[in-house]
């Protein structure tokens, strides 16, 4: 069995700043962790594989640097790591970086082993969109199973593989063949620790790095920024807010009856919008 | 796990970098493992780099290393509550090629000391921590247990330059741990300003520096100072003090470190501020004398792991990149030589070390910090206050005759202290100094 497991290196928002003086995001320094969501897959393979044999390949997209996260990747246990990285892919939204994604993982079915499963995050902590695995499902024509969280079956020989998957209002029991692609939620497991030997073989690790043309993407003019439709108009911070409170002492109903009268009397309107309302049922 | 190496280094600091780097740069095998999640992460210093013993490891290091500010002017500052003497010294030889000393945000700059370590071959492992060295029967050091799966790992010879506190080495009955009187427990905090509001109240322009230490009531009668330090877009703004005194006293660090930011010297430099970080550090300050065992069979200790900080010229970081250099240097020798890490044979380190300003500089003021530490209420309480008042009495022009001023000024100073105190403080010092 063959596992690509999809990570992304990304700033650590707990450690975002904004600059005091001119508002913005100071990226500079910031230190860039795996997208948290992404352990969880991770996790899951490494499980998947320890269960069942084969092997797990971790894939990113990014700069150079990205090589940390994928060398931290294979301290927990994983196999292999590629990076694709190239000039082509800057600027990449997510349509662009589904398709440089799915081009890759196609080309490392052909390079080391045909691919089974397809994890990634449930969504990225930088970007929060939650489209890229999707994306990716729908380019390779993979069975799309989104937010699961938990494996219930995988039956390699009869290609199948069950879970679960939250939905809204409960969960869904799903069957479906393989290849598939997963988006795993969080919390569904913990990440683990590597052993000493994983981590020294991670250490050493040959990473395997590939270009655009290396990875087979059949046409650049759909990576990077010029296959990206989407356009980042202003990125800010939200100005702090200086809301007028009053402090109340509470005493029983008399409290009820005066926070009522001083929100009818703030909210004029307030009234006849109730009214409005009412009359709508 | 049966895999050996030539050497283990534990921990990614000043002294671990530079003697990973040194004996990996020599063919060396070499692993370094630290606890931290990437070199750096869990290292705190005020923080100022002294290039000489960088430029020993990597003469090029001003081209990429991450480095804040070249200093070019430093205040010595006495203090009492309301006041501060000082002696400024700023001159514009320090605006050279290559500066001497520059500010740094240990963060950054251990990340970057340490790719050059990776870069020259060495093994860095992070967020992996030494349990405990391993002995053979014999009780020479064969390697280490890490706090992973499988964690043994093997070496002919372990560096220990794990920090002030030598938790490994104390572990293993190899030293002694630090005595109370022998360290001060520093706190810091990163204040965030514009860098040209910063250069502004720093008469500063461009990347040039400024550096404060400040001693005086401040530390309440301890042994102590404080610090401020100029980085481009922040100031590092810090108090430490004597372990056993701040036990014996009950002063908490936080304490003294907001009184120093409130005194109306310091505030005006802060103002409009913002602290995004904190931090709080032990610095060996016991000098030559608290020095502990430096080698032994099959293990060498560099750095501060070694107490080798020089507390009276706030020296710490050179010390251990250049006893990390020399221990390598030391390993690298012995191997080239195909001998054994004895420790008849790892003595040739602290040869080194005694045949360099090192050693010398320690054992020149070995008698420093128990002459600070025992006359604390003087050198910190009873002196400043004593200049303060000689200076407004100095200054205040208010009608009194100049002879009768310094009367008053004689008379001040020996009902604060007796003349044989006096002289005795003096001579103590002067003893202390040579």
């Amino acid at each position: 069995m063959h596992i690509v497991v999809c990570i992304k290196q990304v700033p650590d928002s707990a450690q975002i700043r904004v600059h005091p003086v001119t508002n913005t995001i100071m990226r500079q320094g910031v230190p860039t962790i795996i997208n948290p969501y992404d352990l969880f897959a991770v996790e899951e393979a490494l499980r998947l594989r320890d269960q069942h044999g084969g092997a797990v390949t971790i894939l990113t997209m990014g700069p150079p640097m990205a090589e940390e996260s994928l060398r931290k990747a294979m301290t927990f246990g994983a196999d292999r790591a590629v990076l694709l990285t190239d000039r082509f892919f800057a600027g990449s939204d997510t349509l662009a970086t589904s398709y440089a994604l799915a081009s890759a993982i196609a080309k490392i079915g052909e390079t080391f082993e045909p691919v089974d499963i397809v994890f990634t995050g449930k969504q990225t902590i930088d970007g929060d969109t939650a489209q890229v695995g999707p994306g990716i499902a729908k380019r390779l024509g993979l069975a799309q199973l989104t937010y699961v969280s938990r494996v219930a079956a995988l039956d390699l020989a009869g290609g199948t593989i069950e879970v679960d998957r939250r939905a809204e209002g409960g969960v869904q029991a799903l069957r479906t063949k393989l290849p598939c692609l997963i988006t795993m939620l969080e919390g569904t497991n913990d990440i683990r620790r590597g052993s000493l030997p994983d981590a020294l073989r991670a250490a050493r690790a040959e990473i395997v790095v590939w270009s655009a043309e290396d990875a087979g993407i059949p046409d650049v003019a759909k990576c990077g920024l010029r296959g990206s439709p989407t356009v980042v108009k202003r990125v800010f911070a939200p100005s702090a807010r200086a809301e007028k409170a009053a402090m109340v002492e509470p005493d029983g109903a008399a409290t009820a009856d005066a926070l009522i009268d001083a929100m009818f009397t703030q909210r004029p309107r307030l009234e006849a919008d109730l009214a409005t309302l009412v009359r709508g049922f | 796990m049966t895999e050996k190496f030539d050497a283990i280094v534990v921990g990614a600091g000043m002294a671990g970098n530079a003697a990973a780097l040194t004996m990996a740069k020599r063919g060396l095998k070499v692993l370094q493992l630290e606890r931290g999640e990437y070199p750096g992460s869990k290292n705190v210093q005020g923080a100022i780099l002294y290039a000489n013993a960088v430029e020993k490891l990597i003469p090029e290091f001003r081209e990429d290393a991450p480095l804040e500010r070249h200093l070019v002017e430093q205040r010595f500052w006495m203090m009492d509550d309301a006041s501060h003497t000082g002696l400024h010294y700023r001159s514009e030889d320090f605006n050279e090629e290559r500066p001497n000393r520059y500010t740094i945000i240990r963060s950054q700059f251990d990340r970057w000391f340490s790719r050059h370590v990776q870069e020259a071959g060495a093994l860095v492992l992070c967020e992996t921590t030494v349990l405990e060295l391993l002995k053979d029967t014999k009780g020479r050091v064969i390697g280490v247990r890490t706090d992973r799966r499988d964690g043994d790992v093997f070496a002919d010879v372990v560096v220990l330059a794990e920090g002030v506190n030598g938790l490994l080495g104390t572990r293993a009955g190899l030293r002694e741990r630090p005595a109370r009187e022998n360290v001060a427990l520093a706190v810091k905090e990163m204040h965030f300003l514009p860098r040209e509001t910063i250069e502004a109240r720093f008469n500063l322009k461009g990347d040039e520096g400024a550096v404060i230490e400040a001693a005086g009531t401040i530390s309440r009668g301890m042994a102590g100072m404080g610090f401020i330090y100029t980085n481009r877009e922040s100031i590092s703004i810090g108090i430490g003090c004597i372990v056993s005194d701040l036990a014996k006293t009950g002063h908490a660090p936080y304490e003294l470190l907001e009184a120093f930011k409130r005194h109306p010297s310091v505030a005006p430099l802060i103002e409009g501020s913002e602290v995004k970080e904190y931090a709080a550090h032990l610095i060996p300050e016991g000098g030559y004398k608290a020095i502990p065992q430096l080698f032994g069979d099959g293990w060498l200790v560099a750095g501060d792991a070694a107490q080798l900080n020089n507390a009276i010229h706030r020296e710490g970081s050179n010390l251990a990149l250049a006893s990390g250099q020399m221990a390598g240097e030391a390993v690298a020798e012995l191997k080239g030589r195909g001998l054994e890490p004895t420790a008849k044979n790892l003595e040739i380190y602290k040869t080194r070390l005694v045949d360099s300003y090192v050693m010398q500089d320690l054992k020149k003021y070995k008698d420093m910090p128990a002459l600070l530490h025992a006359s604390s209420q003087n050198f910190f309480l009873t002196y400043p206050q004593l200049v303060s008042k000689a200076m407004q009495n100095f200054l205040r022009v208010d009608g009194t005759p100049k002879v009768e001023k310094e009367k008053r000024t004689l008379r001040s100073v020996f009902a604060a202290r007796s003349i044989t105190g006096l002289l005795g403080d003096a001579v103590r010092m002067a003893r202390a100094w040579r």
